[in-house]
């Protein structure tokens, strides 16, 4: 399953619910969901404790946007829309964490 | 493949809408196929043809349509989420004692069906919202 995380997690909890209750997959970042990929946050520090359960993805545009593209952590890998497309294909189902 | 996308968040609030217009454009580009854009709770807004933004900003209502008209895409606008967010086509005014329409080219209104529908007949369903 494709997990698609559009807050931050110091907004929102979605980040927290997903990686609760989804059992593996992937996990795509986009809008503010980005930050929570961000060099040194707690963001980063949850994303790492999920381990190796997740492959994690984020929206380069969207981390571009808020200045932190540079600053991305270890092993997230960033997509631009055609990418996202292609992510969602691969994955047989998609959960946007709303 | 056939994907279809449901919009949840109305234009100009956060970022669902412009999302969910650039993963549409690119789901295009990649040669595949949009059998239904879905537009429920606030999303339903994004139909409203008085949309009048700054010249500077983008036309989020009038991009759609273009895309719909570009592309020959399905747009449908929840019905119930429209009467109560007065989106209103010549039926539902005709139906409501309305004195205006205010349903942008491209979309037309209809029910929760055309979504579960969606969900059947594609591939993918991707929801943006907030």
């Amino acid at each position: 399953m494709l997990n698609i995380v559009n807050k931050s997690p110091l907004d929102r909890g979605s980040l927290d619910s997903c990686l609760q209750a989804a059992d593996g997959g992937a996990i795509l970042l986009i809008e503010d969901g980005v930050y929570a990929a961000t060099k040194g946050s707690a963001g980063e520090a949850k994303l790492k404790a999920a381990g190796s359960k997740f492959k994690l993805y984020a929206l380069g545009a969207d981390a571009e946007a808020r200045g932190i593209a540079d600053r991305m952590m270890d092993g997230i890998t960033l997509v631009d829309y055609e990418g996202f497309v292609d992510l969602v294909a691969e994955h047989n189902t998609c959960q946007s964490w709303l | 493949m056939k994907y279809s996308i449901l919009v949840n968040e109305g234009p100009y609030t956060h970022q669902a809408s412009d999302s969910a217009y650039q993963f549409a454009k690119a789901v295009l580009a990649k040669g595949h196929e949009i059998f239904r854009i879905f537009f429920y709770h606030d999303g339903v807004n994004n139909a409203t043809r008085l949309t009048t933004p700054p010249q500077d900003d983008r036309n989020i209502v009038n991009r759609w349509s273009k895309l719909a008209e570009d592309h020959k895409l399905d747009m449908v606008v929840c019905v119930a989420a429209a009467q109560r967010r007065g989106i209103v086509d010549e039926g539902e005014a005709k139906r409501n004692g309305k004195d205006a329409t205010n349903l942008a080219p491209g979309f037309r209104i209809s029910g929760l069906g055309q979504l579960v529908e969606a969900g059947i007949q594609s591939d993918r369903l991707v929801t943006f919202g907030d």
